[in-house]
C-alpha cells in the first residue's frame, strides 16, 4: 500500500487526540497525526506532512527536498559542462 | 530487446487485440455495479441483453442517441437517459440538473438543437413533496436554460424500500439541420482533439458530497446545456467529425470508443489536458485518474487540423467553453488504442474503463 | 502539487537519462523495483521506454493487494455475508476475486460491504453503528501496518467493542529474501520500497548488500525519483561500492519512524507462517493481533472457512514475480488472464506487473510523437 501524498498541515484540531487538518492543493481532509507529532519540534501548522491512509507517516524534510531537486539540477549542468569541454578539444 | 523478442512482442499483443475484438461476452449471471460504469462490463451487458432481442440498424449504431429520418428528410435526434444519483443534492446541482442536461447533451452531441423533452418519475412511497418541489424547480430552471419544453411525462409510486427516493428517466427530441453530418467514421488521421474544458469536477464533486471519504473540498459540479456551445462550434467548424460528451466513463471511455469505431488512434498529450487543481489535488488522493471521471457540463470534439483554432475560439468565447483545448490528435497506428504521452515525456496506453474507478490506496 | 509537480520535470529527467544511458553502456543491467506503488508510477508515467535498453527494470512481488491468496478473500467474504455484519475494506481490494468472486460481487448479493478511506472511517462506523459488528479488512505492508494499530488501540481506549479486523498486513523483508533465494534471479540491484522505509528505514535492507552482494536505493515515486535512483545504483556499480542508500531523503529518515514501529510492536506479533499468493508459503513475513487485542480480531469472532484455493494451473504468477519472464511473455495473458478475469495475482490488482503492463504498457514500447496543439485564440484564466 504505497500511496502517500503530500499534504501540508492547516489546523490542528485536537493535539490530545492527534488530529489536524491537512491540505492538498485546496482538498482537504482530517487526518491522524499520531505517528508525527513526537518528531523534533513537534508538529506546527504549515509543516508538510506524507499522508496514506488518512494517517501522516512523515513529516517532509522540506531541505532534503530542496537538496534532492538541486543535485538533480546540477547533473544538467555537469553535463552542459562535459559538453562545452568536448567541444573546444582540440580535435586528435 | 532484441528485435526478435520485439517482433514477438508485437505478435502477442495483436494476439490479444483480436481477442478483445470478439463480441463482448457476457457471462454474469447477476447484475453488479461494473454493469453500470460504462466500460467493458456494460458494453457486454448492452450487447448481449439490449442489442440482441431489439435488433435494429439504428440500435446497433451504438451512439449516445439515435438519429431518425422522417419521410420529409429530415432527420429527427431521439434520446433517453436515466438519473439515480446519490446524494441527490451535491454542490452546483442537483439530480434535476442532470436530468435536463443529461438528454439535452446526448441530443446536441448527434448536432440536433434539443427542442422538446418527456419526464417519468418513479418515486418512493414516503418521499417528501417539499424535496420532489424542489427537484423539478431544478428541472424547469435548467430546462429554461437549455431552451427546452417538457412537454410529457409520468408518475409512478412504488412501495417504501422499492426505489432509492426518486428516479427520474428523460427522453428528448430535437432536430438535426441539413448540413449537419457527425459520424466517428468520418474521422480521419491527423484531426485534432478538443475537449471544451476543465474535466473531473462532477465525479468528483458527487463523490466527495457522499461524504464516506470524509474530504472537504469546493469542487462543484459542472452540470451545463451544450445546444448553443454546439451551434457555434459547428457554425466555425462545419467539419466537425464528431462530438460525444464525457459523462459516465470520462474522456477516456469516449476516445476509447471513438478509437474503436474509427479504427484509428487517438493520442494525447498530458500537460494539454485542462483540470483545475483542487480536482486534481482530489483525484491524486483518492488514486482516482481524472480521465475515467464523469463530466456533466463537457464534450469532446473531433475537428480537421485546418478548423481546429477557429473550432476552438468559437467555443472559448461561449461561456461554458472557456477553457476549451486542444488536448490531442487522431493518428493511424496503433488502430483502436489510445495513447497518452506523459508530461514527463513517456508514454502509456489509456484503456477501456475496467468496472467502476474506485479510489486506490496503493 | 508541491512535492509533486518538481519532481516530473521533463528537462531534467532528460538530463538524468543522459547520465544513465552512459554509466549503463556496455551491459544489460536487471534493476528489481519491489513495491507495487513504483510499479503503478513506472507504468503511469511511461517510464520504462525512456530508460536506454541497457536498463531494465523487473518488476517484484510488493504488492500487498497482489498477494492475498484467493481463500483468505473467500474467508472475507464469508465474513461480509454474515448476518448483521459490515465490512469495510479499502477500494483496491474489492475486486479482488476469491474462489467464488470478489467483494463487490458479494456486495450486489445484499452483503453490507463499505469502500472505507482509511482504517479510522471503519471505527467511526462502528461507532455509529452500535447494534452491527464491523469488520475492516487490513491489508497492506509496514505502511499501512501502524495505521490499523493506532486504529485497534483507539477502540481500545474507546471502549468500542463491536469493531474487529481481518488481518492480512504483511511484511516486505521476507518476500525480497524468497527473491534473492531464487535460483533463476539474475539482478544486479534494487529499487527500496519509499513508503515502507518511512516506517523502518534503511537499515532493514542491510542484508542485501552485505548477504546477497547487491546494491539497494530506497526510492521515492514520482519519476525524478525513480529516475535518480537508477542512477545512484549505476554510480555504485561504477565505482565498486555494494551498499544501501536513500534516495528519498525528504520522506526516509535513516532509521524511520520509532513511534510507528513501537506501535506496530505493541499491537501486532509475527505469525508463524503466511501464505503469498504466487510466491507459496513464507515463515515470520505476516502479522496478527497480540493477545490482548483478541477481541479485536475477526479471526476469534467470526467462524472462517480457512480453505485453501490454489491458483488456476495456467497461472505463471511466480515467473513473472520473480522477473524470468515478461507479463506478455505469460501463456494465458491477455486472453484468460485479464484485469476483469484475473486468473493469478500479478493481474489482480493495478500494481500487479501483468495488470499494470495490460492497463498502461502494452504498445508503448516506440516512444510516440508529441501531439502539435493549435496556438489558442485567448489564454484560460488561472484557476
Amino acid at each position: 500500500m504505497c500511496l502517500g501524498i503530500p499534504g501540508q498541515v492547516v489546523e490542528i484540531i485536537d493535539p490530545a487526540d492527534h488530529r489536524a487538518t491537512v491540505d492538498v492543493d485546496g482538498v482537504r481532509r482530517e487526518v491522524n497525526v499520531g505517528l508525527v507529532m513526537g518528531d523534533a519540534g513537534g508538529l506546527q501548522v504549515g509543516d508538510w506532512v506524507l499522508i496514506h491512509v488518512g494517517f501522516a507517516m512523515t513529516k517532509i524534510d522540506e531541505e532534503e527536498a530542496a537538496s534532492t531537486l538541486d543535485f538533480i539540477k546540477q547533473l544538467g549542468s555537469v553535463y552542459d559542462d562535459e559538453i562545452r569541454d568536448f567541444s573546444t578539444e582540440a580535435p586528435l | 530487446m532484441n528485435d526478435d523478442a520485439g517482433s514477438h512482442e508485437d505478435e502477442v499483443l495483436e494476439r490479444i487485440e483480436a481477442w478483445r475484438r470478439r463480441r463482448p461476452k457476457l457471462k454474469d449471471e447477476f447484475i453488479n455495479s461494473a454493469h453500470g460504469a460504462g466500460g467493458k462490463a456494460s458494453a457486454a451487458l448492452i450487447d448481449a441483453v439490449f442489442l440482441e432481442a431489439f435488433r435494429n440498424k439504428t440500435l446497433e449504431s451504438m451512439a449516445d442517441g439515435a438519429v431518425l429520418e422522417l419521410p420529409s428528410g429530415e432527420r429527427v435526434a431521439f434520446s433517453t437517459d436515466g438519473f439515480v444519483v446519490k446524494p441527490r443534492h451535491f454542490p452546483g446541482g442537483s439530480i434535476g440538473d442532470l436530468a435536463v442536461n443529461g438528454t439535452v447533451n446526448d441530443l446536441a452531441m448527434m448536432g440536433a438543437v434539443p427542442q422538446w423533452m418527456s419526464a417519468g418519475f418513479v418515486i418512493e412511497d414516503g418521499f417528501p413533496i417539499a424535496e420532489l418541489r424542489d427537484i423539478v424547480a431544478d428541472m424547469a430552471a435548467a430546462a429554461l436554460k437549455a431552451g427546452v419544453q417538457i412537454v410529457t411525462g409520468d408518475t409512478k409510486v412504488v412501495n417504501k424500500g422499492a426505489c432509492d427516493g426518486v428516479y427520474i428517466t428523460t427522453a428528448g427530441v430535437g432536430v438535426v439541420p441539413a448540413h449537419v453530418h457527425l459520424d466517428a467514421k468520418s474521422v480521419r488521421p491527423g484531426d485534432k482533439v478538443i475537449v471544451s474544458g476543465k474535466i473531473g469536477d462532477h465525479g468528483v464533486a458527487v463523490l466527495i458530497a457522499r461524504g464516506d471519504l470524509a474530504l472537504e473540498a469546493d469542487i462543484p459540479t459542472d452540470s451545463a446545456p451544450l445546444g448553443e456551445l454546439v451551434e457555434h462550434l459547428l457554425a466555425a467548424a462545419p467539419n466537425t467529425r464528431f462530438l460525444r460528451d464525457p459523462t459516465r466513463g470520462g474522456v477516456a471511455t469516449v476516445l476509447n470508443e471513438l478509437a474503436r469505431e474509427a479504427e484509428v488512434a487517438v493520442v494525447m498529450q498530458e500537460s494539454a489536458l485542462p483540470i483545475r487543481n483542487i480536482v486534481n489535488g482530489a483525484c491524486e488522493i483518492l488514486g482516482i485518474d481524472p480521465l475515467y471521471v464523469a463530466n456533466e457540463g463537457k464534450l469532446v470534439a473531433v475537428v480537421p487540423p485546418d478548423e481546429a483554432d477557429a473550432a476552438l475560439a468559437a467555443m472559448q468565447a461561449h461561456p461554458f467553453g472557456v477553457d476549451a483545448a486542444v488536448i490531442g490528435e487522431v493518428r493511424d497506428d496503433p488502430p483502436g488504442i489510445v495513447i497518452l504521452n506523459t508530461g514527463f515525456g513517456g508514454n502509456r496506453i489509456v484503456d477501456m474503463l475496467v468496472g467502476d474507478p474506485l479510489p486506490r490506496i496503493c | 502539487m508541491k512535492f509533486v509537480d518538481e519532481y516530473r520535470d521533463p528537462a531534467a529527467a532528460r538530463d538524468i537519462l543522459s547520465h544513465i544511458t552512459g554509466l549503463a553502456e556496455g551491459h544489460h543491467y536487471k534493476f528489481m523495483e519491489v513495491c507495487g506503488g513504483h510499479t503503478h508510477t513506472i507504468y503511469k508515467h511511461g517510464i520504462e521506454n525512456v530508460l536506454p535498453e541497457t536498463v531494465e527494470l523487473v518488476h517484484g512481488p510488493g504488492c500487498p493487494v497482489c498477494v492475498i491468496p484467493m481463500g483468505r478473500v473467500d474467508d472475507a467474504i464469508a465474513v461480509a455475508e454474515t448476518p448483521g455484519v459490515i465490512f469495510t475494506s479499502f477500494g483496491d481490494m474489492m475486486r479482488v476475486p476469491g474462489g467464488n468472486g470478489n467483494l463487490l460481487e458479494a456486495k450486489a448479493r445484499g452483503a453490507d460491504v463499505r469502500m472505507v478511506y482509511s482504517p479510522l472511517d471503519a471505527l467511526r462506523i462502528a461507532i455509529a453503528n452500535p447494534d452491527k459488528q464491523v469488520v475492516f479488512f487490513a491489508v497492506g505492508f509496514e505502511t499501512t501496518a501502524p495505521s490499523t494499530a493506532v486504529t485497534v488501540l483507539k477502540a481500545m481506549q474507546k471502549g468500542v467493542t463491536n469493531f474487529s479486523l481481518f488481518c492480512n498486513h504483511v511484511t516486505i523483508v521476507p518476500p525480497l529474501k524468497a527473491i534473492l533465494e531464487s535460483p533463476d534471479l539474475r539482478l544486479d540491484g534494487f529499487l527500496g520500497p519509499g513508503h515502507v522505509s518511512t516506517v523502518i528505514g534503511n537499515r532493514p535492507y542491510r542484508f542485501v548488500p552485505q548477504k546477497y552482494g547487491l546494491p539497494l536505493v530506497t526510492a521515492g515515486f514520482e519519476p525524478l525519483d525513480i529516475l535518480q535512483a537508477i542512477l545512484m545504483l549505476l554510480r555504485q556499480i561504477d565505482k565498486g561500492r555494494c551498499e544501501v542508500e536513500n534516495q528519498y531523503t525528504r520522506a526516509v529518515p535513516e532509521l524511520g519512524n520509532p513511534r510507528a514501529l513501537e506501535i506496530l510492536n505493541q499491537v501486532f506479533e509475527l505469525r508463524p507462517h503466511f501464505e503469498w499468493r504466487g510466491l507459496g508459503f513464507i515463515s515470520q513475513s505476516a502479522l496478527k493481533l497480540r493477545e490482548e487485542f483478541a477481541p479485536w480480531d475477526a479471526e476469534l469472532r467470526f467462524s472462517v472457512p480457512g480453505v485453501r484455493v490454489a491458483d488456476p494451473k495456467a497461472c505463471q504468477c511466480g515467473e513473472v514475480l520473480k522477473g524470468v519472464i515478461k507479463p506478455w511473455e505469460c501463456k494465458v495473458f491477455g486472453t484468460a488472464c485479464t484485469p476483469e478475469t484475473p486468473i493469478g495475482t500479478c493481474m489482480v490488482s493495478s500494481e500487479g506487473a501483468c495488470a499494470a503492463y495490460y492497463n498502461y504498457g502494452r504498445f508503448t514500447k516506440h516512444q510516440t510523437v508529441p501531439v502539435e496543439l493549435s496556438r489558442s485564440v485567448k489564454t484560460p484564466e488561472p484557476v
